[in-house]
């Protein structure tokens, strides 16, 4: 009758214990966040006698998984960039041009002429020559590396009359947007992350945007400075490479660390052969050895600066530079006169692709639009948290209050109930590293008023039980059973909306979705589970012949 | 002594001033429709561009200096107003500004906003800009459409999942009445002409939530009750079972508007508009529950005998509600 498996039992005081456990941290948050930002530290730089303080003052074998602050509520800038995507395919065509005019050109002559941006328009000496030229044309053509555009060429050759009218195929464009984002969003996160704000958020968002917010910051504007500014890719002759990083590098050169591994550092000369600016595109291939590779092309000046470098030094090592760091220092192994070049080494499939990432992500491919920006100061940030708190305790104590005031003992298990469900919302909320903002807030007030609901649902019900005089055990085990089905549909619709919610939903709003979402869940369990097991526990003591809910 | 909201045993006949209660609901919804077309709503910048500064200064907000101060950018359509938080420190004067999307640009540019604070500054010395946002047109227009959007799916949800744990007229009426709570929700707005945003859509659909979990507890007592009472009329095993959830329907809107007012009066401006949208819709969808669904299930009938299938017409299909 009012029984519950011994295993059960287990089951549930543990889930509680972990849900808790986990949400420990956020009692203690100032000196967690500490802990952990010292943790980071010592990872990265080493350890200093304060630093180690600082981690000391949170113990390691503990939970230090905190719950993260939305921008609303720590301070911070949030921006939505638009990606222009479209001006990637001019530049294309900008260095399409030169293959063209090489390859046409003993043919018959030919001749650039204006067309609209995307399109390269090429009109030929002699309009008889015309099928040989488009053919040739034809010939530059490459297939498309993307699965959906598998079988596909990457440029449309047209002619007609003396006009050859040279396209991005669809495919290609797909493609190439999809590069273009992908640098886009690499570029943009390597420049938050040399600034070094603690968790920044950089996300895709639709086809052409993305999203960037950085809690900390002063202003929007501020950040948009730190994302328009161009990193410097340069490639550079090297003088020799070591281990000390106190070498002199003598006139004209520079010492420069290693990105990889920390200790090794190159002597390499300042002035650079030739930069990202003139870097046209990077991929990760393989050599003629089926070897992972990187190949690269420049634009005209840059192709013709690096063929006159490599072919004087074949067998010389040149470095790859980005933001002062050596990201690859490969030795020469031919001369390279095409403007188009291919990096060997010691690399992975994986290491391929992203040294071709790297080297793509020198500068940023498109220009980008602001569509909406927000400045959060972190007074109004502290302001809103502790209106928040003072809001939160205050409906907590109502609702305690409430309850016990409406059905006594078992209003007092149910308030027990909602204080394990509040921690393991806390404690959910780590565990997935979900941002908790205002409206977020809201909602966790608003579970504290709907979560009792269970509840009452069942204490009704209960309560309707008992007078029909079935004895108290029957009527609590019949009360749970009979209110379940109520207690899901109410439930089930309100995850609905959560869940739809979280899918349309942006920034606060989606953080308000994850609090119901899991609010629901947690409270079902918690009004449900633990409290049964807390009137089973109390049944067993006490036994009382009748009982008033 | 336990607190009781009602007495143990109610009997209220629910349908007793059905004309009225429920004339009453349509003439509201109604009424809302005409203001919301008429009057409009307080678009914030989520849903029509543009920018507006929180400005935090310790001297009084003399909303006419700024308007005066700000004039000379020409900036077009500004608009200023004081926000007034009994539960703050009465040091802070906060106000909000709102200068409407530029002609041809997506965002605000930094020389705009630091134009703005610049003007502020001659009039208020000691002001901050405790936040900036900025919203441009082309982003706004998106968020109206994925707002409407969220709105309609979550009906579109609701109305399958009831019809699928009970019958279609049950699936009609919750959302006839949830229909009703988003009209008016949105009716009040209007009226008030309290700044609609963002987070607004997202209590509109949270209020949604709530009031089907209302109606769901109705209709989940009703549909057992209606295997229990087989011969009974359709009116009163609804009135039995209204009144035998009724107490727990008070309990639960008592602890929700508990925990609401709290976040109401003492979680500061910034989430009022969002909040007060919830407490709103708790209050009308409570109503709902009780006098607009069911009177929509007694309209359309119910399909009383379970075993036989499809006898749909029935013998209550016309009872005047």
């Amino acid at each position: 009758m009012l029984q519950i498996d011994l295993w059960k039992r287990v089951l549930i005081i543990l889930t509680c214990a972990v849900g808790l456990w986990l949400a420990l941290p956020n009692a203690f948050y100032g000196p967690v966040e500490q802990h952990n930002d010292a943790v980071k530290a010592i990872d990265v730089a080493g350890s200093t006698p304060e630093l180690e303080a600082q981690r000391a003052l949170w113990p390691n074998w503990m939970p230090s998984q905190l719950v993260n602050l939305g921008l609303d509520l720590r301070g911070g800038a949030h921006l939505l960039a638009e990606v222009k995507v479209a001006d990637v395919y001019a530049s294309r065509m900008e260095a399409t041009w030169p293959e063209v005019r090489d390859s046409l050109r003993s043919i018959t002559p030919v001749r650039r002429v204006e067309a609209p941006e995307g399109e390269l328009r090429v009109r030929i000496g002699d309009a008889a020559q015309m099928a040989p030229a488009l053919e040739a044309a034809r010939t530059l053509a490459r297939p498309v590396q993307t699965i959906t555009g598998a079988g596909q060429n990457d440029i449309v050759v047209n002619g007609s009359g003396d006009i050859i009218t040279i396209t991005l195929s669809d495919a290609e464009k797909q493609a190439t947007d999809e590069r273009t984002m992908q640098q886009s969003l690499e570029i943009i996160r390597r420049r938050i992350d040399e600034v070094g704000t603690r968790e920044p958020t950089i996300q895709r968002q639709g086809s052409d945007r993305i999203l960037i917010q950085v809690p900390g910051i002063g202003s929007a504007a501020e950040l948009k400075a730190i994302i328009g500014t161009t990193a410097q890719l340069t490639f550079n002759p090297v003088v020799n490479r070591g281990a000390d990083e106190n070498a002199a590098p003598g006139l004209g050169n520079s010492l420069l660390p290693d990105a990889e591994s920390p200790g090794t550092f190159y002597v390499i000369e300042t002035a650079p052969v030739v930069t990202g600016e003139e870097l046209v595109d990077a991929q990760p291939s393989f050599d003629q050895n089926g070897r992972p590779a990187v190949s690269f092309r420049f634009d005209t000046t840059g192709a013709r600066k690096f063929g006159t470098y490599t072919a004087e030094n074949i067998g010389a090592p040149f470095a790859i530079v980005l933001d002062n760091k050596v990201i690859s220092a490969p030795t020469i192994q031919s001369a390279i006169p095409g403007g188009s070049g291919i990096i060997t080494g010691n690399f992975t499939v994986e290491e391929s692709t992203n040294l071709a990432v790297l080297l793509r992500a020198g500068a940023l491919p498109a220009g980008l639009t602001f569509v909406e920006e927000r400045t959060i100061g972190p007074e109004l940030g502290q302001d809103s948290i502790d209106a928040g708190k003072i809001a939160t305790s205050v409906a907590f104590i109502a609702v305690l209050f409430f309850m016990w005031a409406s059905y006594g003992l078992f209003g007092f298990f149910a308030n027990i109930a909602l204080i394990i469900n509040v921690g393991m919302i806390f404690g959910l909320l780590s565990l997935i590293g979900a941002t908790l903002t205002l409206p977020g807030i809201a909602g966790i007030v608003l579970t504290v008023g709907m979560a009792v609901d269970a509840n009452v649902l069942i204490f009704e019900r209960i309560r309707e039980e008992l007078k029909t005089a079935k004895g108290p055990a029957r009527a609590i085990s019949l009360g749970y059973e009979r209110a379940l089905s109520a207690i899901l549909d109410a439930n089930i619709t309100t995850f609905i909306i959560a869940i739809i919610l979280f899918v349309l939903g942006s920034g606060p709003v989606r953080g308000f979705a994850v609090t119901l979402g899991l609010g629901i869940v947690t409270s079902v369990f918690t009004a449900y589970f633990v409290t049964r097991l807390m009137v089973v526990f109390w049944f067993e003591r006490r036994r009382p012949k009748t009982i008033t809910v | 002594m336990r607190l009781r909201l009602i007495p143990d045993d109610t009997n209220i006949d629910f349908f007793k001033h059905a004309k009225l209660t429920f004339g009453a609901s349509m003439v509201a919804v109604l009424l809302a429709l005409v203001v919301w077309f008429t009057m409009g709503l307080n678009y914030g910048i989520d849903f029509r561009g543009g920018t507006t500064l929180r400005t935090q200064s310790d001297a009084p907000v003399d909303v006419a200096a700024y308007r005066t101060a700000l004039a000379p950018l020409q900036l077009g359509d500004i608009s200023i107003s004081e926000v007034y938080d009994p539960a703050s420190n009465s040091k802070k004067h906060v106000a909000m500004v709102r200068i409407q999307a530029q002609e041809g640009e997506e965002a605000a540019t930094p020389e705009m906003i630091s134009q703005v604070e610049g003007a502020l500054k001659t009039v208020a010395p000691n002001i901050v800009f405790t936040s900036v946002e900025s919203v441009g047109p082309k982003v706004s227009g998106e968020l109206i459409q994925t707002a409407f959007l969220a709105v309609a799916a979550s009906l579109g949800a609701i109305l399958i999942y009831i019809w699928l744990r009970f019958e279609w007229q049950f699936s009609l009426g919750a959302v006839a009445a949830l229909f009703h709570d988003v009209i008016l929700t949105i009716g009040i707005f209007s009226v008030l002409q309290i700044r609609f945003d963002l987070p607004v859509i997202a209590a509109i659909l949270t209020i949604i939530g709530y009031s089907i979990n209302d109606t769901v507890v109705i209709f989940d007592r009703l549909r057992e009750n209606l295997r229990k009472y087989k011969k009974r009329d359709l009116r009163e095993v609804m009135n039995l079972s209204v009144n035998e959830t009724l107490s727990r329907t008070l309990m639960t809107s008592g602890t929700t508007l508990l925990a609401l007012l709290a976040l109401l009066f003492l979680g500061g401006d910034v989430i009022r508009g969002f909040v007060f949208a919830i407490t709103w819709g708790v209050i009308v969808g409570t109503y709902s529950s009780v006098y607009v669904a069911k009177n929509i299930v007694l309209f359309l009938g119910v399909k009383r005998d379970w075993s036989k299938k499809d006898n749909n017409t029935g013998q209550y299909a016309n009872i005047d509600a």
